[in-house]
């Protein structure tokens, strides 16, 4: 029985169907679906964090205006994948436990500090640039929730990228003390945005399950040339360079130098600049706004009890 | 209130799960809601509030339902097949059913 629902289920993922909330799936499946998702979603969320550090510093009404908007549309993304992953049987207070007791991880990247407000142009370049490589393919995901939350979350991304390449552009033009926190930006930030793409192909165990059940549509290495080919050209745009000695152009193609994975390593197992700040915010946060969420109950409460006499 | 100190007091316990609720959007007039996602709140007046600062931040909708997901009543999709079986055998329900002879139009 469970045999036959297996071979049913891989052949709607072969034919690129859809998997949809009650239907049959494998356990892996779903177990790798949870993980997948939340981790996502806990990047969203954390992710509000070292732009958010630059919303009371924004050099402009207008840059502030945009980052908060940004910022916003990052909790919302948080909210989208939460709820994908809901449609898979799990609660969101369970995974939020989950990230706060360190025992769900989120994307490195957030674990680096944002020193100067060139970073907040750079992340919207370099790691919204990324994450849209990311996730685009994962809007044709094979579970149809999360394919669908990708699409709107795509589709707000992109503000995301060309906001901070804007950003980036103004101060790349700008006076030589601009020119040079620019540089600095992207010395800091390019490696640690291609590590975003994961462990390279040799060192990726799960991926080929992930490719066999439509998760995943493209490799780590595969998606990180994609970015580095539509970045290089960016960065020669903006008059930088990439901090990459290496790099060279190679049939047809710009080829990176060795990334140093012992940093990814570090970063991934706790130890990054940020790491400890990061959940410490994170866990602060929700609970101190847990009056707020008790507010809003004795409201509903207040309401509930209104609507009864009302309706009588 | 109880709290004296610097920190709220924590009511985990009373605090209860907020309930879901199914989101559809109507994207403009003309066109039906269509689902959206879905958002935790405590009653359906927050829930409504939420929706729309979660999918409407860029006027992507003129009308909003939210309805608790806990109402949904759906067919099961391990009876799809059975479930919609009696349509299966009736192509004749379809206008490519039938042969329209050369050169004739408005048919």
């Amino acid at each position: 029985m469970e045999s036959m629902l297996e071979q049913q289920f891989q052949a709607t993922v072969d034919a690129d169907g859809r998997i949809e909330p009650r239907d049959w799936m494998p356990e892996g499946y779903r177990r790798t679906l949870v993980r997948q998702i939340a981790q996502h979603a806990h990047s969203e969320i954390i992710g509000m964090q070292p732009e958010g550090n630059w919303i009371t510093r924004a050099p402009s009404l207008r840059r502030k205006t945009i980052l908060v908007a940004k910022v916003q549309d990052e909790a919302g993304h948080g909210l989208y994948l939460y709820g994908a992953a809901e449609t898979l049987g799990v609660d969101r207070e369970e995974l939020l436990d989950l990230l706060h007791q360190g025992r769900q991880k989120y994307s490195t990247i957030f674990n680096y500090p944002t020193t100067s407000w060139a970073d907040v142009a750079a992340i919207g370049w370099l790691v919204d640039g990324a994450a849209i490589m990311n996730q685009v393919p994962l809007t044709r995901c094979s579970y149809g929730p999360y394919a669908r939350a990708m699409v709107r979350v795509c589709k707000e991304e992109s503000f995301h990228q060309r906001q901070g390449f804007e950003a980036m552009t103004v101060l790349a033009r700008g006076t030589d003390v601009q020119r040079r926190m620019a540089q600095d930006a992207l010395d800091r930030w390019w490696w640690p945005a291609l590590m975003m793409f994961g462990p390279s192909d040799t060192d990726s165990p799960n991926s080929a399950r992930s490719m066999a059940w439509g998760v995943k549509r493209f490799s780590n290495d595969e998606l990180r040339q994609r970015f580095v080919d539509a970045t290089v050209p960016q960065a020669e745009y903006l008059g930088l360079t990439v901090p990459d000695p290496d790099l060279r152009l190679e049939g047809g193609h710009h080829v990176s130098g060795e990334i140093d994975w012992s940093e990814f390593t570090t970063v991934m197992g706790g130890n990054g600049p940020c790491n400890r700040e990061r959940l410490a915010a994170r866990v602060a946060a929700h609970d101190e706004g847990g009056w707020v969420r008790d507010a809003a109950q004795a409201y509903a409460a207040k309401r509930a009890g209104r609507a009864v006499p009302a309706a009588a | 209130m109880t709290s004296q100190g610097d920190r709220p007091v924590e009511h985990p316990a009373a605090r209860q799960p907020q309930p879901l609720w199914e989101v559809f959007v109507r994207s403009r007039r003309g066109l039906s809601h269509t689902h959206v996602g879905s958002l935790h709140a405590p009653d359906s007046h927050m829930a409504l509030r939420n929706a729309r600062d979660l999918f409407t931040r860029r006027q992507e909708g003129v009308s909003i339902w939210v309805v608790a997901a806990a109402d949904v009543v759906a067919s099961s999709p391990d009876e799809k097949d059975a479930f919609f079986d009696p349509a299966g055998d009736k192509p004749y329900r379809h206008p490519t059913f039938y042969d329209v002879p050369e050169g004739l139009t408005h048919l």
